[in-house]
């Protein structure tokens, strides 16, 4: 399980994170919505370890870390593919830097690519191919990496309508076929109900939980489900509040549950 | 503008400056010891090649060693400097200062430590190019994406996988443009230590050959100076191309 309890975060005088607290089940895909700018990406900062935090504590699978820095997978909106590397090489880098057989994980790699329609351009360098050639790449590269809990920073939202809803599908592989627990950030709530066993709305900073939907619905699932667009509006209209009136929410999360 | 495009019209510049030197020496009757015409120095420069090619070799084994010599002072430099910012910061007025001394106030001193031979102009034309390859290396290290950087901490690698792996490959094109500048330069150094004690080299031949009003053979030794710059710059530009395949 990830716990994170009372984290802090200022920067200067603002107060991005203050006393935010969240449970994460294993195995399951959680993910987190909110306002622009409300501090999800700092959160995420916080938790790799890229920003440091200034209290509260991070316990994973029964450690207590002061971030997941090489502990966790972590996917985000810009790829991050190297440039000099061919696509497959892009995907080895994991193995490459912790210093791990290489003839197993290409054979892995390899795998991935024909799962994800990639074979063909194992030896691509990533400024040849799509922008969803490379998005997919870089998912391959989070699958190679070793770790249980991977973190995805709205990975697909550079992303057009059709590749989007394809590599959605190959986002629930990563927990359907290889357990991963994940924890991730997009701004599309359709995308977050169609995803998550549990979503998590949030509020202007000091960021905080205003909301917390879990959906036993089984996936895929069709965004044109009728109870799904209603939780939707339910959430998008609360979003809306809180950007436009930059209002938050304080006191304890409210909890309901989708079926 | 295509490349082909702006290598004719540049071919077509210098044509047209060729030409009209020519004519002006011809229509005015320059004597060649003043200026001699751009079809003298040809000639020189060609009939002369059995005088000139020995001294040219010994000056292009100069601005190598040179090169040479200012790589394994540039690379391990600015590593450590974009490794330790103390060093960076402790170094940072000694590398001014070394290229803020013209070079020839050096050039004496170092034919007086180091001798006529070959070793001062070495080091003379290397304290020339190490200072814009040291500079270019270490800005195109701290030029490494900042994200790509966090998310190789994020997959455990500590700093020299990082430089090796990341902001090598990222500072390369840096390093070349530093090198193309270097190996430029670098003529510069190799010459001046030449012209300040030599026995060979075509600074050597430049100072003998002006000493006799000898004009032509003076340009004969800077074109193929010249022709040696821009082989250098050709040659880098290759292995830049070569070396940074995925640009």
């Amino acid at each position: 399980m990830l716990e994170v309890k009372n984290l802090r975060k200022c920067f200067d005088d603002l107060v991005v994170l203050d006393g935010f607290s969240l449970t994460v089940r294993r195995g399951a895909f959680t993910i987190l919505v909110g306002p622009s700018g409300c501090g999800k990406s700092t959160f995420f900062d916080v938790l790799t370890g890229a920003v440091e935090k200034d209290g509260g504590q991070i316990l994973w699978a029964g450690g207590v870390y002061s971030h997941l820095g090489g502990r966790t997978a972590y996917m985000q909106q810009k790829d991050l593919l190297l440039p000099w590397r061919t696509l497959i090489e892009n995907a080895l880098l994991p193995i490459h830097i912790a210093g791990e057989d290489r003839t197993e994980a290409r054979r892995k790699a390899s795998m991935l690519f024909r799962r994800l329609g990639l074979e063909e351009f194992e030896d691509y360098l990533p400024q040849k191919v799509s922008g969803g050639m490379r998005q997919r790449c870089a998912l391959v590269r989070t699958l190679m990496f070793q770790h249980e809990l991977v973190l995805l920073d709205e990975p697909l939202s550079a992303l057009d309508a059709i590749t989007r809803r394809s590599l959605q599908s190959m986002l629930l592989l990563l927990q359907s076929e290889f357990g991963k627990t994940i924890l991730m950030i997009t701004h599309d709530v359709e995308e977050a109900l169609l995803l998550a066993d549990e979503v998590i709305v949030l509020s202007s900073f000091p960021m905080r939980m205003r909301e917390r939907f879990v959906l036993n619905e089984p996936k895929p699932r069709k965004g044109n489900d009728p109870e799904l667009l209603r939780v939707k509006e339910h959430v998008l209209e609360g979003l809306q509040r809180e950007s436009f009136n930059g209002m938050p929410v304080y006191g304890t999360a409210e909890k309901r549950v989708w079926r | 503008m295509t490349i082909i495009h702006s290598r004719y019209i540049s071919a077509g510049g210098v044509a047209l400056i060729l030409v009209f030197w020519e004519v002006a020496c011809r229509l005015f009757e320059v004597p060649d010891f003043i200026l001699p015409a751009p079809t003298v120095i040809l000639s020189a420069a060609l009939l002369k090649a059995p005088l000139l090619l020995p001294h040219a070799g010994v000056t292009a084994l100069e601005i190598l060693l040179g090169v040479l010599l200012s790589l394994i002072i540039a690379l391990p430099l600015a590593t450590a400097m974009f490794a330790y910012p103390a060093i960076e910061r402790a170094l940072a007025p000694f590398l001014v200062v070394s290229q803020a001394i013209p070079v020839f106030a050096l050039a004496p001193l170092l034919v007086v430590w180091l001798g006529y031979g070959i070793a001062s102009k070495v080091l003379m034309a290397a304290i020339i190019i190490f200072f814009p390859i040291t500079v270019s290396l270490f800005e195109g290290y701290k030029n490494c994406d900042r994200e790509y950087v966090v998310f190789f901490r994020l997959m455990g690698a500590g700093f020299w996988d990082t430089l090796r792996l990341l902001c090598w490959p990222w500072a390369l094109p840096f390093f070349f443009a530093g090198l193309k500048v270097g190996v430029t330069v670098a003529t510069i150094g190799a010459v001046i230590g030449e012209w300040v004690g030599a026995q060979r080299g075509l600074g050597y031949v430049m100072i003998q050959a002006n000493a006799r009003l000898n004009v032509d053979l003076v340009f004969a030794a800077i074109l193929w100076l010249s022709c040696m710059g821009l082989f250098l710059w050709g040659l880098v530009g290759f292995m830049e191309r070569r070396v940074i395949h995925w640009r």
